[in-house]
């Protein structure tokens, strides 16, 4: 992301030929590099699809519910990652998100608390 | 009154403004979808043994509409890449790829909901259950029409993954024997009001994302003219927004048509 020149300065004249072509060749890499992420989150839908089709009686579904997620995960990190620039972000972004995270895992934590937090009275069949 | 920090960097953030809003836009959105989320988890492990629905989604369809925003979540990244190296061409390509595929999206879902909502669940005087597509339903005839099949109770609807091919006939049933009938909308049950819930919310999201798209790559890319830098910025702000929908629907997949 930073190697690429912004508009402004695409903008600004010209100084020769090579400036022209370097980029070129920035935008190319950039299609080589998007088409690797694309292959990746496809193989990794694929996975997943393939993780739900495995035969219960081999493979429990809670396995294969943690296998899928597992992968689903692993997707996300690349759509984060590459496609969000988060490998590269600035340490602002890394604090809000740092924030959220740990928001997010009291909201998690909350919910698992409230599977066995029952109003006294409750009768459980 | 100018605005500040559009195209140049704020000292003490490192980034300019919209970013910094945006992100903070996005971590709002996590906390929506996750508390969706945990709601899903609570239900789900509380639900009774053998009732949670399985293979109630069409994985084919989930599989696509998945592709379909992978691809656009490369496409709109293909854009501020253009609009970074300036040829604006190329940026109008691609900006209007991601369109198209986010409303191909919202087409594909809006085929999904229309098979949920012509799926009915009847119940008849005997105990027996129809269960299949509404084929008439015409107030004025002493019949109901439908193409599915009859089971004894309601637990061989739950999980359908493992009954491949189910027969299926054209039902006529007579209005005096239904005692109940609802279609699969969000109110049959938890799974379901979920479902619409979650992949309801996200494609009001997806929407949303194609106003914002579309006003950029229409009326809005006037300001490539005047301010490329900020046009740019403008560009990067919504294809951020477009990939966390994307890494929502990444997770929404599995969820709700894998598991």
């Amino acid at each position: 992301m930073t190697e690429l020149k912004t508009a402004e300065q695409h903008n600004a004249p010209q100084s020769g030929h090579s400036e022209l072509h370097e980029h070129a060749v920035d935008f190319k890499s950039y299609v080589v590099r998007c088409a690797c992420i694309l292959l990746a989150v496809l193989c990794a839908v694929g996975l997943m699809l393939g993780i739900s089709y495995l035969p219960e009686a081999h493979y429990g579904w809670s396995l294969k519910i943690i296998l899928i997620l597992v992968v689903a995960c692993c997707n996300a990190f690349l759509v984060a990652g590459f496609l969000m620039h988060l490998l590269s972000e600035k340490k602002m972004v890394y604090t809000i998100l740092g924030f959220t995270v740990s928001f997010v895992i009291g909201l998690f934590g909350l919910t698992v608390y409230a599977m066995m937090d029952f109003p006294r009275g409750t009768v459980i069949h | 009154m100018e605005i500040p920090y559009t195209v140049e960097i704020r000292p003490d953030t490192g980034l300019y403004n919209a970013k910094v809003g945006i992100w903070l836009f996005l971590a709002s959105e996590v906390m929506l979808f996750g508390g969706l989320f945990s709601a899903y988890i609570l239900l789900r492990v509380g639900a009774e043994p053998g009732t949670w629905p399985h293979g109630w989604q069409d994985v084919t369809l989930g599989t696509v509409n998945t592709i379909v925003l992978a691809l656009s979540a490369i496409t709109t990244l293909m854009a501020w890449v253009a609009c970074k190296v300036g040829q604006f061409g190329k940026f109008k390509f691609f900006h209007a790829c991601t369109l198209l595929l986010g409303l191909t999206f919202l087409c594909i879902k809006f085929v999904e909901y229309s098979a949920h909502l012509n799926h009915y669940e009847i119940h008849l005087a005997d105990g027996r259950i129809a269960d299949g597509d509404m084929v008439s339903n015409d107030p004025a005839q002493d019949t109901v029409i439908i193409k599915g099949r009859y089971v004894a109770d309601e637990m061989p609807l739950f999980d359908l993954r493992a009954q491949k091919n189910i027969p299926e006939d054209e039902l006529k049933i007579p209005r005096a024997q239904i005692t109940a009938m609802q279609n699969y909308g969000p109110w049959h049950n938890d799974y379901l009001a979920l479902y619409f819930t979650l992949t309801g919310l996200h494609a009001l999201h997806i929407c949303a994302g194609c106003i914002v798209i579309g006003y950029l790559w229409g009326p809005g890319r006037k300001m490539w003219k005047t301010d490329p830098a900020r046009f740019t910025n403008r560009i990067e702000v919504s294809g951020l927004f477009w990939h966390f929908v994307d890494l929502v629907w990444i997770f929404l997949f599995p969820v709700l048509y894998l598991t």
